[in-house]
């Protein structure tokens, strides 16, 4: 099973719960997707064994070949090309936006000319390691890279079925939360009971219910805040899994990079219970197709 | 145009200028974005001819500054008054050796009257970030 953990509001608790989680499991591989700002090590602090390059193709313009057609800009689904044709005794060029790249391969695949050519922009680096029977696999994006998507496929590819997948993905509503939330069997969203976080919240489960992943709610900071999100929760009969009590002893343990679960072992029935919670649902949502 | 100095600038100036403006005529407002801007008027310092045309680019999800900059570029545009400028638009522009003249406000035909009387500063860079004219979410 694939459990990933989103939130709409980012600081929630996304990474505390998905490593407070995979230390309560056994067979657990844990993939932080949250490649713009991965943290999961931070209180995992797993050892990092392997680590390889992640690229993407991007275009490159053999100029001698090129007459400026403007084919290659015409076919850009992300606008990422503009083609200056030479005149008043100009030279010509071709401007590529690397940032803007999705690495498609449409301009190289339909340039009249065969003039482009695509090669490897290093994105980012993919690491692989352990903590105890823990599979530990994260995504480092390069600073100033713009697009997390085709990083967080590639962390992805690591997917091992054989073990219960929980993914840390990134906070958010768009691109990046839906890239590393898609094919997941559950979707744990971690919210707080406060007008960003139901703001945030309703727009996160909009989000799921387009991509049809069974989903419920972890309340964090629990017993601050206001009542709405509990309310739009019964509402909407989205199922509360877990709240977590807003306490001095998880935000200590927080500042210093222990998980929760290893200072007070008691969390740890707590988290096999949200997991228990988990499947239950899961089990339930099958029976109704 | 019976002031002095005109005569002399008027030489330098002869040619076609593109104002990003919200409308299409010559007493709409300056757009204060240009990649994303609702209209480009073209306008031409010689005959004071000028075409206005929607910018379709404005949609755009990515990508809104290059595809303005080119649709400029490709109306063989020698200056663009403006608001603001991104980097990818700049770029552009200044790859094809357009003059960006950004913190352009007012309406189109004042803008153009500082243009004539040298009132606007080349921008020598962009002055905005990306995503600066992202239109704001509405729902």
């Amino acid at each position: 099973m694939i459990i990933s953990i989103a939130s709409g509001k980012g600081g929630t608790g996304k990474t505390t719960i998905a490593v407070n989680l995979a230390l309560s499991l056994k067979n657990i591989q844990l993939l932080d997707c949250d490649v713009e700002e991965p943290n999961a090590h931070l209180f995992l602090k797993p050892r990092i064994k392997e680590k390889a390059k992640a690229s993407i193709p991007v275009p490159e313009v053999d100029e001698a070949k090129c007459n400026y057609c403007s084919k290659c800009r015409e076919v850009c689904a992300y606008h990422a090309i503009a083609v200056l044709s030479g005149n008043n005794g100009n030279k010509g060029s071709v401007l590529i936006f690397p940032h803007l790249c999705h690495g498609c391969g449409a301009c190289s695949l339909l340039c009249p000319q065969g003039a482009i050519k695509e090669v490897n922009k290093e994105i980012g680096a993919i690491e692989i390691g352990d903590k105890g029977d823990i599979q530990f696999i994260h995504g480092r994006l390069n600073i100033g890279e713009a697009m997390s998507p085709p990083l967080i496929r590639q962390v992805k590819s690591y997917i091992n079925p054989t073990r219960t997948v929980i993914i840390d993905a990134p906070p958010g509503t768009s691109c990046p939360v839906i890239t590393a939330a898609k094919g997941s069997d559950f979707c744990v969203l971690v919210t707080e009971p406060t007008p960003f976080g139901l703001n945030d919240l309703v727009l996160a489960v909009e989000v799921l219910r387009k991509l049809q992943i069974p989903f419920g709610v972890v309340v964090n900071r629990s017993d601050i805040g206001d009542g709405k999100v509990e309310g739009y929760c019964r509402e909407e009969r989205i199922p509360i899994l877990m709240k977590i009590p807003f306490s001095k002893e998880i935000a200590v343990s927080y500042s210093e990079g222990i998980p929760i679960v290893e200072k007070d072992v008691s969390y740890q029935d707590k988290f096999i219970n949200l997991y228990l919670n988990i499947c239950g649902i899961k089990n339930e949502a099958n029976s109704r197709y | 145009m019976g002031k002095k100095g005109i005569a002399i600038k008027e030489e330098g100036v002869n040619m076609k200028i593109c104002i990003t403006s919200e409308g299409r005529t010559l007493d709409s407002k300056v757009d204060s974005r240009f990649g994303r801007c609702q209209n480009f008027i073209f306008f031409d310092t010689d005959t004071g001819k000028f075409e206005a045309q929607e910018n379709t680019n404005a949609q755009f999800q990515g990508g809104a500054g290059i595809q303005s900059g080119q649709l400029v570029v490709s109306r063989g545009v020698k200056a663009v008054l403006t608001g603001n400028v991104g980097p990818n638009a700049y770029q552009v522009l200044s790859a094809a050796g357009v003059s960006v003249f950004t913190g352009v406000s007012g309406t189109v035909q004042e803008a153009i009257e500082g243009y004539r009387n040298s009132k606007h500063k080349a921008a020598d860079s962009p002055s905005v970030g990306s995503k600066f004219g992202m239109p704001v979410k509405n729902s």
